[in-house]
């Protein structure tokens, strides 16, 4: 760990898709008219594709060396370095970057083949790949970061493309205010996100041992943060809640999951890979990559576990009660992403990120699937006006199936291993109570999903005429990634199977060098075969068993009405859940009002009491000025002009005595040397004061003189006209 | 010779240059023609010269003097020829050499 391998390839596996966006973002319109459509897909999917096989390249250099040393670093560039802290663009692949990145260039690469039968026949096809590529590359930032501050870079772009996903039909109005919705409930967990990076590096700067946010450095000075306050909160506590605050608003946690099924107004495609497989999974894989900070604080990871099992619960119940076919699928994914959240919350790091990877394999088969019951259904997607479609897109329904047996958690299907190790480590790690709703909440996935299926796909079919006769299944494009992630929901539980069932758990071994380090990931090396770890198991394929058998009551035979359940208690719990608790209603009552109140008495405040002062002040300021301006006019400039009329005037009289007679200068010539013969003889006592009084009374005669003249005569020498006119 | 020079010393020469010098002063004053202020002025010069002469003789011994006297006629010489021409210029610029109606620089 100490020396990680230096390579330059892993730069590229974010900057493919990077250049894929930029192509298609710059040139896609001048593309798409030029080679079509496809010209489009090929620059987007062979992004994606040249990026899925270096990131192949890393997982394969990491499977050749010794799982102690499985750390490949790429420095791209210097970037913030300030004292002790360090923060480059750097790359890093370890055992649980190289699955995520293996996650999301294959997953996106299916979802991207899959988007070209999709959007077709979308006039914006270009806009769309270039955003899907943007994304790719912001997720791929996020994953491979080496670095906090990296990582938020990343954690903003994928963000960032979600919200311009989810209003990507923003003619109507319902989608761009989704987004919003998205980016302004993300932007709260952001802040949190942003607030943890920060009282990481002050505390350790406090600490006294330097600061720094590369991962693998943090997780080695990290037992600093032992001790340290803040606001007399031990700072790991505090850093690990923040950090959680910004994993629950990107990861659909209670509080902040309310935008994630409003999410769905995007297209399908993106739900599945934004909103189901990739970036909703980003807050997990943040935890996990702190987990050496949460596992210092048991306060936070308290929190974490009874936030990630109350959201696996709360959200299980809204999914029993929706008629939107991507409804359901949404609460279901906020509803696995709880469980995630459970795992991460109770220490085991290695659970949580297996149920991301399969949970990515089954959801975003599910949401494709989706996708091509929508796009077969002509953009319906309310349930009830679908059923029995199983005949009419065969493929669609087997590889549904198989996904939705897969998140029921029915073995030996995928979703079974990594939910039940989640349980189990719960229930074995002091949590019975968390257990219990974890338990519920299976119970209540595998009735909505078997629900789904019911009413999907067996049945009569309930649309319109129109409408069934243009049922089909979907082009080989939309199919194929089907089948494949059905594959994947199928065996990628095999990667971990319990000791307990006879497995060695290999992605929990190949995971081992990364949570090694904190006292929670080393579940599995004292992991111990128990006889309640069989009885919970079977407690979960039998609750799993007992919801789809009720739902094949319910849906399938109609035996049971619906209305048997709706009915209890005078229907208000069925009313609660089929208006999500009324949730949306309450933030908008209260946040959303509140914000709007606020605004509302900011602006009150600004233009009665801001304004007010400021043209008060703009006022006095005008009245000053005038003041000012009078004085200049009327003293200064009166002085100046004043000077310059004496002078003028002084002048203007003692031209006259030029006149340019030569008798009267002789007269005053023979006078002067006639006088200057008697003046040295009268003596200078007499003289000056002559000569004083002389110049005396000169000036007065001037000043006179100048009064009796008009005063602005002077200024007409300034123009030649003035001059002809004086004369 | 000294019975008919013993009247007159040079006081009487004095007398002369102070009446000449005076009739020249006012001829200068008075006059509006400017070739009559020339003459004036010649007068004057002349008044100057019957001084010099009239020192050089009764005081010095040298011919100092009469040095300047010679000076001096060259030089009124000089001065007529100059003052002559600017007339001329004024006769040009306003049609007249009357002095009252030349009071302007401007041509």
């Amino acid at each position: 760990m100490d020396h990680p391998l230096l390579v330059s390839y892993l730069r590229w596996i974010v900057l493919f898709p990077l250049l894929g966006a930029v192509v298609n973002g710059v040139f896609g319109a001048k593309i798409q008219e030029r080679f079509g459509k496809n010209g489009i897909s090929i620059v987007a999917c062979a992004a994606v594709g040249l990026a899925f096989i270096f990131a192949l390249r890393a997982f394969f250099q990491l499977t050749g060396v010794a799982p102690e040393e499985r750390y490949l670093l790429d420095t791209l560039l210097r970037w913030i370095h300030i004292g002790s802290l360090q923060v480059d663009i750097a790359f890093a692949v370890d055992p649980l970057s190289a699955m995520m990145i293996l996650i999301v260039t294959g997953i996106g690469g299916l979802i991207h083949l899959y988007s070209i039968g999709y959007m077709h026949d979308d006039e914006a096809y270009w806009r769309f790949f270039a955003y899907l590529n943007l994304f790719t590359a912001a997720m791929l930032t996020l994953v491979l970061a080496d670095n906090l501050v990296l990582m938020f870079v990343g954690w903003e772009g994928v963000g960032l493309c979600s919200y311009g996903l989810i209003g990507f039909w923003y003619k109507e109005h319902a989608n761009t205010t989704a987004g919003n919705k998205a980016f302004i409930v993300n932007r709260i967990g952001d802040a949190g996100f942003t607030l943890g990076i920060f009282i990481i590096f002050w505390s350790l700067f406090e600490a006294g041992h330097g600061t720094t946010a590369v991962f693998r450095d943090l997780s080695q000075l990290i037992h600093h943060l032992e001790g340290q306050l803040v606001w007399g909160i031990p700072a790991a506590t505090l850093a690990a809640l923040c950090l959680f605050v910004g994993a629950a608003g990107k990861s659909a946690q209670i509080p902040l999951y309310v935008w994630l099924p409003d999410a769905m107004a995007g297209p399908t495609p993106v739900s599945a890979l934004i909103h189901a497989a990739t970036m909703v999974t980003a807050g997990v894989y943040m935890m996990a990559r702190m987990h050496f900070l949460f596992s210092m604080s048991p306060v936070a990871l308290g929190v974490v576990a009874t936030v990630g099992a109350l959201t696996a619960l709360v959200a299980a119940t809204i999914g029993l009660a929706q008629f939107d076919i991507k409804k359901v699928l949404a609460y279901s994914t906020v509803s696995q992403l709880g469980y995630m959240v459970l795992g991460v919350g109770v220490g085991a790091y290695g659970a949580a990120v297996f149920h991301l990877m399969t949970h990515a394999f089954f959801k975003a088969c599910l949401f494709l699937g989706s996708g091509s019951v929508i796009h077969a259904m002509g953009d319906e997607q309310d349930m009830r006006k679908m059923g029995g479609l199983r005949e009419k897109m065969p493929i669609t329904f087997w590889t549904f199936l198989i996904s939705t047996i897969a998140i029921a958690g029915i073995p030996p299907l995928a979703g079974f291993f990594s939910k039940d190790e989640i349980l189990w480590l719960t229930f074995s790690g002091g949590h019975p109570l968390l257990w219990l709703i974890g338990f519920a909440a299976a119970g209540m996935t595998a009735f909505y999903m078997f629900r789904q299926i019911f009413m999907v796909f067996f049945g009569e079919n309930r649309a319109d005429e129109h409408t069934k006769e243009h049922l089909h299944e979907s082009p080989p494009v939309m199919t194929y990634p089907l089948i494949v992630l059905a594959v994947g929901a199928l065996f990628a539980g095999f990667l971990g199977v319990p000791p307990a069932l006879g497995g060695s758990n290999i992605l929990e071994h190949w995971l081992e060098p990364v949570f090694a380090g904190g006292h929670g990931g080393g579940h599995t090396a004292h992991h111990h075969v128990e006889v309640i770890e069989y009885v919970l198991m079977a407690a979960s394929v039998g609750i799993a068993a007992v919801g789809i058998f009720l739902a094949y009551l319910i849906y399938y035979r109609r035996s049971v009405s619906a209305d048997t359940f709706t009915a209890v208690g005078g229907g208000v719990p069925y009313q609660a859940v089929f208006n999500k608790y009324y949730i949306d209603e309450l933030y908008h009552a209260t946040a959303v009002r509140g914000t709007l109140a606020v605004s509302w008495l900011c602006s009150v405040f600004d233009r009665n009491v801001i304004d007010f002062i400021v043209n008060n002040v703009a006022k006095v300021t005008g009245v000053i000025g005038w003041a000012v301006g009078r004085f200049d006019h009327y003293i200064i400039d009166g002085l100046v002009n004043g000077l310059a009329d004496v002078t003028f005037g002084i002048g203007n009289r003692l031209r006259q005595i030029q006149t340019g007679n030569l008798s009267i200068y002789l007269y005053v010539i023979v006078g002067a040397i006639a006088v200057s013969q008697f003046l040295p003889r009268v003596g200078a006592d007499i003289l000056f004061p002559v000569v004083i009084v002389f110049l005396s009374l000169v000036i007065v005669v001037g000043i006179a003189l100048w009064l009796s003249t008009r005063r602005i005569q002077w200024r007409l020498m300034l123009t030649k006209e003035g001059v002809s006119e004086l004369r | 010779m000294d019975g008919l020079l013993l009247d007159i010393g040079l006081r009487h020469f004095l007398f002369v240059s102070l009446a000449v010098f005076v009739l020249g002063l006012y001829c200068v004053l008075t006059r509006k023609n400017a070739i009559g202020i020339l003459l004036g002025v010649e007068l004057i010069l002349n008044s100057a010269n019957i001084n010099y002469i009239a020192f050089s003789h009764f005081s010095s011994g040298n011919y100092d003097g009469q040095v300047f006297a010679i000076f001096v006629i060259m030089l009124a010489a000089a001065e007529a020829v100059i003052g002559l021409a600017i007339v001329l210029g004024i006769y040009q610029n306003f049609s007249s050499i009357d002095i009252e109606a030349v009071d302007s620089l401007q041509g």
